[in-house]
């Protein structure tokens, strides 16, 4: 069964834009090991014919009636913003310095 | 004793009536929900936030509706505590995580709208492991709550707020959020009653996702029949959530009052053979036989029942929830709300780079596991060996609820294999903190709706066992009258209700001070 090698861990966190340190990763990977070992009795249990659940309640295409609702005023959907301008969130750049 | 702890003792059904009749006003209740909170949630723990001005505020305005002769309900005037993951428009809402601090959402969750349609004063935000992420309360980013049956025990997870504030009468009533147990299994660990309602019963508009196709808003409270009060304030169709049922609630108060005549003559009641046994304290074991037996000496038919794949319920869960999760988790990105850490060892950060910052500060444990094990098991190459077959698994599980639900009306079993466990003592075992959750598990991936009633105390640890129902997809009803037989049953062999101020009071030491 598939071990979570440090490295792969450390990946994950990457692609999950999550900057872990080295005593994180030291932590993390032994214990994502364990966890992924316990759940890998899965893999045998449902053949191919069984179809899978999504959702226990079965809907699809829900829409609500298309009628204009109050909504937010963009003051207040800025109120939580770490950083807002001009009515717009704020953000830090998204080009890389050569860009 | 004073008049406030004499109203807090009471049930929200009994101060709806006392605030109907004029015995007394819901400033004076309310007011004295807050001295209690003042008086025991220092060592409790149980609110992150507590909002004075606004349920005093709240409780003027109801008793001028009732003075007007114009209650906006039953519970108009009964305050009501509420779980920090459903957004409360001027309240702090965190989720019990750093990277929410102080986020003051500006809009309500449809069921705290209902809620102050209502006329219920809402108290405060109740604690919780993040973003609901746990058993215990202990993945709190903001420090534990205790039981209030053992300060240095548990009060259950991810609910352990408001489960113990319901317990250690702070609030008569509680919301509480269920993905795999958050409800059901505090309500076992505090001796109080827990619901989590038919997946699509109670909109979830508003509360912040662990995983969307499993979360589920319900009551937390004392009695069977509060909660059947409760669920009929906030359950139905809202046209906010999508997954929402466009059909109208069963009848969940007639049913509580029925089951509380404790006659189930011609109720089929299926025991799960997969769900006790081997693995559950015996204790726990002993109250939930005790109590089926109680239910054949109220005329109601056992029979067993097997549920083979409820053996992979786990498995099946800890791939679905952490893909789910993994993925509404991306939304804190440091944009839009919440904590923004800019790194300090790199000038002039890009986005990215604020985004990974952030996410390591504002995340703990827990989040960072089940965030990263989401990504794995949504990874291309392992989709689907994971989240595909858990899918399938889901599949599995809802037919042998089907074929259940074929002999017997209701499924019942303990509701968590264990009693309360020691603060610290599963922390750092994840898997040995999963397993809390074994029996209250399938449920969610069935969408079923499922409850947890007080069954007594273990007799080797003197703490509360919770007897877990559970009924058929839109049938919740069926819980509220075995549940409020099994209360009924329950008391009148105690002669009192499980939990009581007397029983509490000295294991809090703020009160015998």
């Amino acid at each position: 069964m598939p071990e979570i090698s440090r490295d792969e861990v450390a990946h994950l966190a990457d692609l999950a834009r999550i900057e872990l340190s080295d005593a994180e990763l030291d932590h993390l990977a032994p214990q994502l090991s364990v966890i992924l070992e316990s759940v890998a009795s899965i893999a045998e249990v449902a053949a191919g014919d069984i179809p899978p659940t999504s959702h226990a309640v079965p809907l699809t295409n829900v829409f609500r009636a298309d009628e204009p609702e109050p909504c937010l005023t963009a003051e207040q959907a800025l109120s939580g913003a770490p950083a807002s301008e001009q009515q717009r969130f704020a953000v830090p750049r998204i080009l890389g310095d050569e860009q | 004793m004073s008049a406030g702890s004499d109203l807090v003792r009471r049930s929200a059904a009994d101060l709806a009536d006392a605030l109907a009749s004029g015995e007394t006003t819901s400033v004076e209740l309310t007011r004295a929900c807050l001295d209690r909170i003042a008086q025991v949630d220092g060592a409790v723990h149980a609110f992150l936030h507590v909002d004075a001005e606004g349920a005093l505020a709240q409780a003027a305005a109801s008793d001028a509706r009732r003075a007007a002769g114009r209650p906006a309900s039953a519970l108009d005037g009964v305050p009501i505590a509420v779980k920090d993951v459903l957004a409360t428009e001027g309240l702090p809402t965190t989720c019990g995580s750093r990277i929410l601090e102080g986020w003051v959402p500006p809009y309500d969750a449809t069921v705290v709208a209902r809620l102050r349609a209502a006329g219920l004063p809402i108290l405060g935000k109740t604690n919780m492991d993040e973003f609901a992420m746990g058993s215990s309360t202990e993945h709190s980013a903001y420090g534990p709550t205790h039981n209030p049956w053992d300060l240095d025990r548990i009060p259950g997870g991810s609910g352990g707020g408001s489960s113990a504030a319901v317990a250690a009468f702070e609030a008569p009533l509680a919301i509480g959020t269920d993905t795999g147990g958050s409800i059901r299994q505090p309500g076992a660990v505090t001796g109080t009653v827990g619901v989590k309602p038919t997946y699509g019963g109670v909109s979830r508009y508003g509360l912040v996702a662990l995983a969307n196709s499993l979360d589920q808003a319900g009551p937390v409270t004392r009695t069977v029949l509060d909660a059947a009060l409760l669920h009929e304030v906030i359950g139905g169709h809202d046209p906010k959530d999508s997954t929402s049922i466009d059909a109208p609630l069963p009848a969940l108060v007639e049913a509580a009052r029925q089951g509380a005549a404790a006659d189930l003559s011609g109720v089929r009641v299926g025991v799960v053979r997969e769900l006790g046994g081997e693995g559950y304290q015996a204790g726990v074991q002993q109250r939930f036989d005790e109590a089926v037996q109680l239910l054949v000496g109220a005329g109601a038919e056992v029979v067993e029942v097997s549920c083979p794949s409820f053996v992979h319920a786990l498995a099946a869960y800890y791939l679905i929830m952490p893909s789910e999760a993994s993925s509404n988790l991306a939304r804190f990105d440091a944009m839009r709300y919440g904590l923004r850490v800019l790194p300090e060892t790199i000038d002039n950060p890009s986005a990215e780079e604020v985004m990974r910052a952030t996410r390591d500060a504002g995340f703990g444990d827990e989040a960072k596991r089940r965030i990263i094990l989401g990504t794995y098991a949504l990874s291309s190459g392992y989709y689907q060996a994971y989240y595909g077959q858990a899918q399938k698994v889901s599949t599995l599980i809802s037919r042998d609820f089907e074929a259940a639900y074929g002999e017997a009306d209701v499924l019942v079993s303990p509701t968590a294999p264990t009693t309360a466990f020691p603060i610290g003592e599963k922390l750092d075992d994840p898997l040995a903190m999963y397993l809390n959750d074994i029996a209250t598990i399938p449920a969610n991936l069935a969408g079923v709706p499922g409850v947890s009633v007080p069954a007594g105390l273990a007799p080797e640890d003197g703490l509360p066992v919770g007897f877990q129902v559970l009924a058929p997809a839109l049938a919740d009803d069926r819980l509220y009258r075995v549940g409020a037989a099994l209360e009924a049953l329950l008391e009148k062999e105690w002669g009192r209700p499980l939990l009581g101020l007397d029983k509490l009071d000295h294991r809090i030491p703020e009160v015998t001070r």
